[in-house]
């Protein structure tokens, strides 16, 4: 295989799916805490495809696009769930929404 | 073999790029503090995730990736954001607290398992790749696929698609009737 093998490919995803989880972990806005999540599964995404490609099967790939559909149906919940908080006028700030708190 | 290694640099260029572009955007998306620009960054981040599907011969994901990420999810987040205003949100005010500390520990402690893990469970039987032929990541095979093999995600998958079609609607209809002054409180 030309250019890099597939090692690198799972450092860029291990480095990305981190990257996400810092982004969950620190941001308050529940808007960039989706985009954060996203961001944790392109990087695995990015591990199934370049696993697919280690095995020479392309299963690995039908999963990363089962993957696409169950994030478009998250952010499609998660936008809704964030138009309804602020319809509400509830701030737009996880870490104060706690009334769910035991 | 001189045009054989001609090609392995441009391969390598352009991982580069396209590894290093992901990794800067994807620390873009979590360090801006207005939510409009972080997704701007995270069209950057997915376009040059298609780029890398490209180099691991996975074709049709990268065409899916960019037409339904960087296209239709990206452009629905934008319109969220431009519905809500986004308002800034510094990720770094305040100084160092116990949790920003906490989160980049743990961020780090991910980082550090995934890359032991990986290492040691593969150990070098990471560099010898499996043959390819040329059906590998085309259209064809992935459909063939999908409908025999992995009938059962694929129908789950619409199951799932439905549902978030239908909690979508529901959760927009509901706030609109509780929030209208028009329509009154629901006692």
């Amino acid at each position: 295989m030309l250019g890099p093998d597939i090692t690198w490919y799972l450092v860029v995803s291990a480095i990305l799916f981190s990257v996400g989880a810092l982004g969950v972990l620190l941001r308050r806005s529940p808007l960039i805490v989706l985009l954060s999540v996203e961001i944790m599964l392109n990087g695995a995404n990015l591990a199934l495809i370049a696993f697919s490609r280690l095995h020479g099967e392309s299963d690995g790939q039908v999963f990363a696009i089962t993957v696409m559909a169950v994030a478009a149906s998250e952010v499609v919940v998660g936008l809704g769930l964030i138009v309804a908080m602020s319809r509400r006028n509830l701030a737009l700030d996880v870490d104060r929404l706690n009334s769910l708190r035991g | 073999m001189i045009a054989g290694s001609a090609g392995n640099v441009v391969v390598w260029g352009v991982w580069f790029v396209a590894a290093f572009a992901c990794l800067g955007s994807a620390l873009a998306v979590v360090s801006f503090a207005n939510p409009f620009f972080s997704a701007l960054a995270l069209i950057g981040n997915l376009a040059s995730l298609a780029v890398l599907y490209l180099l691991l011969n996975a074709e049709f994901v990268a065409a899916a990736q960019v037409l339904v990420y960087a296209g239709a999810v990206m452009v629905m987040f934008l319109f969220v954001v431009a519905y809500l205003g986004g308002e800034a949100d510094a990720p770094w005010a305040g100084g160092p607290s116990w949790q920003v500390v906490g989160a980049i520990a743990a961020a780090a402690a991910i980082l550090v398992e995934i890359v032991v893990v990986i290492g040691v469970a593969a150990g070098d039987g990471l560099s010898n790749e499996g043959d390819i032929s040329s059906a590998f990541g085309s259209p064809a095979e992935i459909g063939r696929l999908f409908l025999t093999d992995h009938l059962l995600a694929f129908e789950v998958t619409s199951i799932v698609l439905l549902a978030a079609a239908v909690g979508g609607v529901i959760l927009g209809h509901h706030s609109r009737r509780v929030d209208d002054p028009a329509v009154g409180g629901r006692g």
